[in-house]
């Protein structure tokens, strides 16, 4: 690892006064991607900044069917949340199944979104939810977020704060993990919404996250499994690695789709 | 209180490992202590113009840099292959030169090129990065049977068409005429995976040298310290033996990867001297994935005939072995004597006939590793087995019964003489234990619930305790492969033995303890077990191949003998008795039928008082022993593997594991349940999981645990194990070894049970998810395959 500096701001003023004091700074969650990055000299930020002392960026609130969840909130909390739990049953399942107990109790759901990690988790439950991201100084639609892998809408020393989740009448996140790392080689997020149903799709694209219209489109008709039986996946839009071809992508987003239909509550 | 042979003693060495007080290379602090980290070649095959280390130089803490050339002023030596092979032809086999940084060109991505020491590791890490290299990108070639081809890139000018040898084994005409008799032919094509060895613990060096007695000391994680001091003094003129320490600490798993001395180690060592300080190297997993010896990485044709009635009247066999840039210690004959040679598996073969050509690579070097030929010998025959079965529609266990060998000795075609063996108790075992005869009804309802469930056997036998010295010298080893042992007895009556062979996750200094404990009725906790240090045991070489029970206590119960001997004839003075008529039991001599005895320490006391001992004996109680086995030994099984299959995705789960194994006496049940457990968890991860994978420039892809996937215990379920003994002949205890059983039986049974489940044999491993949904793909659609 190389030399850096450690601030550890107790404010939301102070996080983006530090960010814009050292060109190269960044920010620190959870750390679950940037430190082991780091570790292997492939990141040398100037500084880090740990949010997570800052008090708005942490817990859960519940009212009614919104769900507000704080940025530095660990994928544990979220996962053993009683109010998550029933008001989003799939957003709690979903967060109960990233990496493994270290991952979920140091890592954060604001730091899952900021990286967009083409294989991650949340981006897809943000995605399939239609979640507003907030940030230090607005609100960005899931839709208007996610701008291909590792790319997002946030600018430079914008710090998402909360995300902000709607409950749908039923969803489900499904996943086929990389028989090594254990990512999403392919997950799907489908979701039944008063304003249709949503299929976000993680892990599988050669560009991050994205929504599947074609089986948003049945699925709004008829919210049953075989609905996307006819669904194109088109094998030029996915990612290919030594793990899983584009075809082989392709093939399990259907599967998966399926199953998380199938399995949506 | 004795934990005897057979007990289930617990590992003495455990309370220090889980409690973290174990002691690794990377652990020991010396004064003076200086770090290095290497350049290594970015590129597969490039040809080095010139090195830049003056920005590095520059750098704080930065002490010295320094490359081939240096180390080629000094004298240092060429990093050696330790066993010759003769092509088929009569020519030698031809290598090219590894030294140990490279002068001229580098030949794998990862090849060191440059040393530098600093004061800290990460100021030397950092100092590596600045080093600038001058070099010129040549072609690289990667997979073994493409190193062959016309015009494939050249690995070294002195081997042409990167061919090593071309080594034959059988008797080519026979074979011939029988196959060309035969009444059913199968023929497979085999990918045999290449691995990478994962030791929990990554290779270490500390280098310490002392200027005022120019003496060397060495730290490392070694699984044969005495031959890499053989190697180091000897070969590659770093220093004298007898100047020359060697210490291999507590060591975190080998599996072959650390019996070779690496370039890191050489280049350490001398660079204590050059710096006049202590030279620390500890490997980052990043480096142990590009660096560490891989293992397997062959290509075969097989092609196995048969009767009418199912008896095998010939084997054929051609393999491509890709040995790598480089021919490492052992790579010479892994997959020569170490595989060809148990081509004959548990099956009376009348005609066999195999070549061998090992290539060069554009890849790290591929040696010896857990199982090191006869998991690829293994693999080959049994899949070979199940298929032909298949297509002979014959019960696949009912084939392998028909060709068994049922009398003991047998010798091969391919040069062994199998000792000792019954394969149909075994196979019997297997089957009650993992209740075939329910299989269709289990099937039936993996059915309904929409999963394919397969049933696959592995009937295997292997080698371990390469032997003898004379045999495998005119062989072509370079060394002789018995093993010393030492047994000091205490005026106490507490018991050292010193052995050669080396402890790195065995459990050596509980099983050889018990050797004792059973010899003497001394507690194991009076028994300490010394290893892994040059100057405190004369001589050994090391644990490899499940050598340690068949050759290493097999010298220590030598050594026990002498010391028993002699202590009888102590107590017999004292005890006024005739040697015959005393026994020796819970920790007592006593003479037969009488209440007259000696407490074992005061024999040992009366040893060192030497008061009054018979005449003519010298005082003293310490017996050293030398073993030199007649003859391998021959562990067997039976495996059988229950998988379900996911059609829809290819996820394929390992539903029940059955080993019964031969492992002829069993010292600790335990430690041997805990062997096959990690054993068959290795053959699953290289069945279902693991694989190196380089790009078509030579850059590893696989290069981290996010991409080379590793077995955890999720993949794998509760195994079900069983023994069938048949104590081995040739040696004292009845030993056969059991370290490798697992990783060499369990791939085939997997691959037999994964291709039962869906129908198509066009799977090789590892049978990953997506390889699996192909295969089922290909199946359905047959004129896609390819």
């Amino acid at each position: 690892m190389y030399p850096t500096t450690y601030h550890k701001p107790a404010s939301l003023s102070d996080a983006a006064a530090a960010l814009s004091a050292s060109d190269e700074a960044m920010v620190l969650a959870g750390g679950q991607t940037l430190l082991p990055t780091m570790k292997q000299r492939l990141a040398s930020p100037s500084a880090l900044v740990d949010i997570r002392a800052i008090p708005e960026l942490r817990g859960i609130t519940v009212s009614g069917a919104t769900v507000t969840i704080g940025a530095a909130t660990t994928h544990a909390e979220v996962a053993g949340h009683h109010g998550v739990q029933q008001t989003i049953p799939a957003l709690a399942c979903l967060a109960a199944g990233i990496g493994d107990p270290a991952v979920r109790h140091m890592g954060t759901i604001g730091g899952s979104v900021a990286n967009n990690d083409p294989a991650a988790d949340y981006p897809a439950a943000v995605l399939g939810l239609g979640a507003t991201v907030v940030t230090n100084t607005r609100e960005i639609a899931a839709d208007d977020f996610f701008e291909g892998m590792f790319a997002t809408a946030l600018d430079e020393g914008e710090i998402i704060t909360a995300i902000r989740f709607e409950a749908p009448k039923r969803a489900a996140y499904m996943k086929f993990r990389n028989p090594a790392s254990r990512y999403a080689i392919v997950g799907v997020f489908v979701a039944e919404t008063d304003a249709g149903a949503r299929v976000a799709v993680t892990g599988a694209g050669a560009d991050g996250v994205f929504r599947h219209s074609g089986m948003e489109a049945a699925l709004s008709a008829s919210f049953a499994p075989e609905a996307i039986d006819g669904c194109e996946v088109g094998e030029g839009d996915m990612a290919s690695d030594i793990h899983a071809s584009a075809a082989y992508r392709a093939h399990l987003v259907t599967v998966m789709a399926r199953r998380a239909v199938a399995g949506a509550v | 209180m004795t934990d005897g042979i057979g007990a289930r003693a617990r590992r003495k060495e455990d309370r220090r490992f889980i409690t973290g007080k174990g002691k690794y290379t990377d652990d020991i602090r010396v004064e003076n202590q200086a770090y290095a980290a290497f350049v290594r070649c970015p590129v597969a095959h490039a040809r080095i113009n010139g090195v830049d280390a003056s920005a590095a130089l520059a750098m704080e803490g930065v002490i010295a840099v320094y490359t081939g050339p240096d180390l080629k002023a000094d004298g240092i030596g060429d990093i050696i292959t330790g066993w010759a092979i003769t092509s088929k032809d009569g020519s030698p086999m031809k290598t090219g030169v590894w030294s140990p940084l490279v002068t001229e060109y580098g030949r794998y991505v990862g090849d060191a090129i440059a040393i530098v020491v600093a004061e800290t590791q990460s100021q030397a890490r950092a100092a590596a990065e600045t080093v600038e290299l001058d070099f010129e990108e040549l072609p690289a070639v990667v997979l073994a049977d493409r190193a062959l081809e016309e015009g494939a890139a050249q690995v070294h000018d002195n081997v042409p068409g990167n061919l090593i040898y071309t080594w034959e084994l059988g008797d080519e005409a026979k074979t011939d005429a029988a196959m060309a008799n035969a009444s059913h032919v199968t023929e497979l094509d085999i990918v045999n995976n290449r691995l990478s060895p994962n030791a929990m613990e990554p290779r270490s060096a500390v280098a310490v040298y002392d200027e005022a007695e120019d003496h060397y000391t060495l730290y490392t994680t070694s699984q044969n310290p005495h031959v890499a001091r053989l190697v180091l003094s000897a070969f590659y003129n770093v220093a004298p033996e007898h100047k020359l320490r060697v210490i291999a600490p507590d060591v975190g798993g080998g599996f072959g990867s650390k019996i070779y001395i690496y370039p890191e180690e050489i280049a350490c060592l001398w660079a204590s001297m050059k710096t006049g300080r202590s030279v620390k190297w500890t490997s980052e997993r990043g480096e142990a994935f590009l660096t560490d010896a891989h293992g397997r990485d062959h290509v075969t044709k097989a092609k196995m005939g048969f009767d009418n009635e199912g008896r095998i009247v010939a084997f054929h066999v051609d393999t491509i072995a890709n040995l790598g840039a480089y021919a490492s210690l052992f790579a010479t004959v892994t997959p020569t004597y170490l595989y060809g040679t148990l081509w004959s598996g548990q099956y009376d073969i009348p005609a066999i006939y195999g070549t061998v050509r090992a290539v060069h690579t554009n890849t790290v070097p591929v040696d010896a590793y857990r199982g090191a030929g006869r998991p690829e010998a293994t693999y080959m025959i049994e899949r070979v087995m199940e298929v032909a079965a298949r297509e002979m529609r014959m019960d696949p266990a009912e084939l392998r019964r028909r060709n068994f060998i049922r009398e003991f000795p047998y010798q091969t075609q391919v040069i062994l003489q199998y000792d000792a063996g019954d394969f149909d108790a075994i196979l019997d075992k297997a089957q009650a234990a993992a209740d075939v005869a329910g299989f269709p009804a289990r099937r039936a309802e993996a059915e309904a619930r929409g999963r394919l469930r397969g049933l696959g056997y592995s009937t295997f036998i292997e080698a371990c305790g390469l032997a003898p010295s004379a045999a495998v010298g005119s062989l072509g080893a370079g060394v002789g492969l018995w093993e010393s042992a030492e047994v000091r007895v205490n005026p106490v009556g507490t018991v050292e033995i010193l052995t050669g062979a080396h402890s790195h996750g065995q459990g050596h200094e509980t099983t050889f303890a018990q050797l004792v404990s059973d010899r003497f009725g001394v507690p194991i906790d009076n028994v300490q077990v010394v290893h892994g240090d040059t100057d405190k045991v004369q001589f050994g070489m090391g644990t490899y191949g499940s050598r340690s029970g068949p050759v290493g206590m097999s010298a220590v119960m030598k050594a026990l003998d002498k010391v028993e001997a002699k202590a009888r004839k102590i107590a017999a003075h004292t005890l006024e008795a005739a040697e015959d008529d005393l026994v020796i039991e819970n920790g007592e001599v006593k003479v037969a039928g009488t209440d007259r005895k000696m407490g074992w320490h005061e024999v040992a006391l009366a040893a060192y008082t030497a008061h009054n001992l018979p005449e003519g004996l010298e005082p003293g109680l310490k017996e050293g022993a030398f073993f030199d086995p007649v003859n391998f030994s021959f562990p067997s099984g039976a495996l059988i593997c229950e998988v379900e299959v996911d059609p829809e995705t290819g996820v394929t789960e390992v539903v029940q594991f059955t080993a019964a194994d031969d492992f002829g006496t069993i010292i600790n049940p335990m430690i041997v349940e805990g062997q096959v457990h990690g054993g068959v968890t290795q053959g699953i991860g290289q069945a279902m999981l693991e694989r190196v994978v380089y790009d078509e420039d030579g850059q590893l892809v696989t290069g981290s645990y996010m991409d080379y996937c590793m077995p955890r215990a999720d993949d794998v379920p509760s195994y079900v194990l069983d023994h069938h003994s048949t104590p081995s002949p040739n040696n004292p205890l009845g030993l056969k070894g059991c370290g490798e059983a697992g990783a060499i039986g369990a791939p085939p049974a997997v691959i037999n049970a994964i291709t039962d489940a869906i129908g198509t044999e066009t799977l090789q491993m590892p049978a990953t998810p997506q390889a699996v949904w192909q295969a089922l793909a290909w199946a359905r659609t047959p004129v896609a395959a390819e």
